[in-house]
């Protein structure tokens, strides 16, 4: 059986595959509830990840002619990030489980070897209570690292840090 | 019966993905986490991902010339499949080309190697593939660049590349690496690979046939992206 490619960093310069129009998931005409998803991305001493790539990816709504359900944007100077997208529902998961309403991020950056994979929930949701994914996670503040937390008006905005104090929450699969 | 479009894929392979503290990179010490990651199972999130359309996303194949304009270098060609860990093609996906010019500059504007950038060259491409999963595209070989990583670091000659697959789980960035690099024996990045095997993969094979006579150079490269859980039944 053949084994999968190494992954190898996307280095400094993978800007010359930006197109900052990946950025807003609306562009092709999408329906739904119109939502702004920012960030910011800090590594271990706190600095910003100002050459960092940010993508998202929502299984919800599904994803179509008029919704990639894809989005990319830089980082910042400031390590700060944008998304306009749809406003996603609940999901299936494993079993009889629902998933509460999320997005997938990926982050990946000179240094990085592998992407990190997270996700960012809708902080209150009624659902994350009984998220399959957020209960593997023990300790309340190490779930609280995969909230986005409102941000003015239709807009949510979620921290992440790389190492450290408040390390966000990486996952595998 | 084949996998459905929400089948899991397969387990990682020890020993042929980097780690994320790799210490003789220097640049991963401030940027891995250090907490284990949470091992979650494949949800709908990660066994779907999006679709590209050549109508959304237009091709770019030819990165060797700008308005009919020749970039400096020797011109390449770069041909191969991508496949899944079952060996099966995977169809209509969509790759994402970067690299420097042939003096190893990049045309981005943190790039300050002391080298001449070339109008005609800006280093992006973008490529789908076939219906049996191959791909082609055109550019020039791309120079060797100094770093800080350490004293006298030079990166060897490489390609960027980003591919989507059939899921979130199977997104790929990579570098493919030239034959015969001198340099290969002292990247750290290429050396983050802890298996051998893995490692030399990334590097492409000259190929005569791909080569077009008086014209370019051809260079044979596969990807192989995360393969979904077969039953006992297929195999
Ligand atoms: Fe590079």
């Amino acid at each position: 059986m053949p084994i999968a490619t190494a992954s190898q960093t996307i280095g400094p310069y993978w800007h010359l595959i930006e197109h900052p129009e990946f950025a807003d998931l609306t562009r092709f005409g999408a329906a739904g509830e119109r939502i702004t998803l920012t960030g910011r991305v800090i590594d271990g001493d706190g600095a910003p990840l100002a050459d960092g790539c940010i993508e998202l990816w929502q299984a919800s709504p599904t994803a179509g002619e008029t919704f990639p359900g894809y989005g990319r944007a830089a980082a910042d100077r400031d390590g700060r990030f944008r998304f306009t997208t749809i406003r996603p529902g609940p999901l299936p998961g494993p079993g009889n489980a629902q998933q509460a309403p999320h997005f997938a991020l990926s982050v990946m950056a000179r240094g990085i070897l592998t992407r990190l994979v997270t996700r960012a929930y809708f902080a209150g949701e009624a659902l994350n209570e009984t998220d399959p994914i957020l209960s593997l996670i023990e300790d309340p503040a190490r779930r609280a690292t995969l909230m986005a937390h409102p941000a003015g008006t239709d807009t949510w905005h979620i921290d992440i840090r790389l190492q450290g104090e408040g390390e966000t929450v990486f996952m595998e699969f | 019966m084949s996998a459905s479009a929400t089948t899991p894929f397969r387990d990682i392979t020890p020993g042929s993905q980097p780690p994320n503290d790799f210490p003789e990179y220097g640049s991963t010490h401030r940027r891995h986490p250090k907490l284990p990651l949470l091992r979650i199972p494949q949800t709908v999130t990660e066994t779907t991902g999006p679709r590209f359309t050549r109508a959304q996303y237009p091709a770019m194949i030819d990165m060797s010339r700008i308005g009919g304009r020749e970039a400096v270098g020797e011109r390449i060609v770069v041909r191969g499949r991508v496949l899944d860990e079952n060996g099966r093609p995977v169809p209509d996906t969509m790759i994402e080309i970067w690299q420097a010019n042939a003096a190893g500059r990049y045309a981005h504007e943190r790039d300050q190697h002391d080298a001449p950038l070339d109008p005609n060259f800006k280093g992006e491409g973008r490529v789908f593939t076939d219906a049996e999963g191959w791909y082609e595209f055109t550019s020039i070989k791309p120079g060797s660049y100094p770093w800080r990583n350490h004293f006298n670091a030079w990166r060897p000659n490489h390609i960027h590349y980003s591919l989507f697959g059939p899921g979130f789980a199977t997104r790929l960035i990579t570098q493919m690496y030239f034959p015969g690099d001198p340099l290969l024996e002292l990247d750290p990045i290429f050396h983050s690979v802890p298996d051998e095997a893995a490692r030399n993969r990334l590097i492409a094979k000259f190929d005569i046939e791909i080569t077009r006579p008086e014209w370019a150079l051809g260079y044979r490269f596969d990807f192989v992206l995360r393969g979904r859980e077969t039953t006992a039944m297929e195999e």
